[in-house]
């Protein structure tokens, strides 16, 4: 088996309303970065997991990001797999 | 007519419901723990307020699971009446028994106040005992209440009158200054298509005694209580 780390970064999606995004825009210009033109904020989720290959890490991770870790009607997913070479038990 | 109330880690409302239906109401009031896949033969399941499960990750998202929630899922599926209040409507669209979700208030405040809703639908066993265009006061408690879906979704809903609940001023007219928080077309609840799983995010059972303000929530628990009473003498 393979320990296999998946960063999975969910977003708002862009017709969602972000509050949280847009108050932080705004510390942001008050800071006096005025060229920020938008933040949205997300969530960053670390799956650690022991699969054969990295075919079947991707495949577990998107399942998992369907069913639980994003919430389709208001969220967008991304994710990307590291295999670190080391095998585990 | 048998109520449940369900109880997950971290829900709140359970016994301001279960007083209600108990001690105002003087309905059979059964608590369904979150782990018993079992409804105990109720009539009416009530999903709380609260935060079950912390509400980590989304509001919902791992309540959603719990294996109690398979014997809702089954019960709304044959025609059950199920009622999902604030965390229970978030619950509710998580489970996908509903469509939409609740995303954070626009104002990015937690709001603890009260509204006034006006009722769009009054031909439902959960408003039977209201008026059309009646408006009700009823307070809310929540940080994540504003009602989200995509386009096609709200023109679906407001096609088939699924709206039962918009928050509105003292008259009844829906204006955004009057919407606590950024619920799109001032949501405040739905209900499916087939009229028997509500979910509202303002609170009946914190307003149903004179000593707390109002009673204008026990309308929709005696509504629901006389639906039954009409079932069975049918």
């Amino acid at each position: 088996m393979t320990a296999v780390v998946a960063r999975v970064i969910v977003t708002p999606k862009p017709a969602v309303n972000d509050p949280q995004g847009i108050t932080v825009r705004q510390g942001l210009a008050t800071l006096g970065f005025g060229e920020v033109t938008d933040v949205r904020v997300g969530k960053y989720i670390e799956v650690r997991l022991d699969v054969r290959n990295e075919k079947e890490a991707r495949e577990r991770v998107e399942a998992m990001c369907r069913q639980l870790l994003a919430n389709h009607v208001i969220e967008d997913y991304s994710f990307d797999v590291d295999t670190d070479g080391r095998s585990s038990k | 007519m048998r109520f449940g109330v369900v109880v997950f880690p971290g829900t709140w409302s359970d016994r301001d419901c279960g007083w209600v239906i108990d001690q105002v109401l003087g309905a059979e009031l059964r608590y369904l723990w979150h782990k018993d896949a079992d409804l105990k033969g109720c009539d009416c399941v009530i999903l709380p307020g609260g935060f079950a499960y912390g509400d980590y990750l989304r509001t919902g998202a791992i309540a959603r699971f719990a294996p109690v929630m398979e014997k809702i899922i089954e019960f709304a599926d044959q025609g059950g009446l199920v009622w999902g209040i604030c965390n229970g409507f978030q619950i509710l669209c998580e489970a996908d028994l509903l469509p939409g979700a609740l995303i954070r208030n626009s104002s990015l405040e937690f709001r603890c106040e009260w509204t006034h809703l006006v009722v769009e639908r009054a031909d439902l066993p959960f408003t039977s005992g209201c008026e059309e265009r009646e408006v009700l006061r009823i307070p809310i408690s929540h940080g994540e209440g504003s009602y989200f879906a995509d386009p096609a979704t709200l023109s679906r809903l407001e096609q088939n009158g699924q709206v039962v609940f918009r928050y509105s001023d003292v008259e009844g007219r829906v204006r955004p200054n009057a919407n606590p928080n950024g619920s799109l077309h001032s949501i405040a609840g739905i209900v499916n298509e087939r009229g028997n799983v509500l979910g509202m995010m303002p609170h009946p059972e914190r307003c149903a005694e004179p000593e707390l303000g109002g009673t204008d929530g026990l309308k929709l628990f005696r509504s629901v209580m006389h639906s039954a009473v009409e079932v069975l003498t049918v």
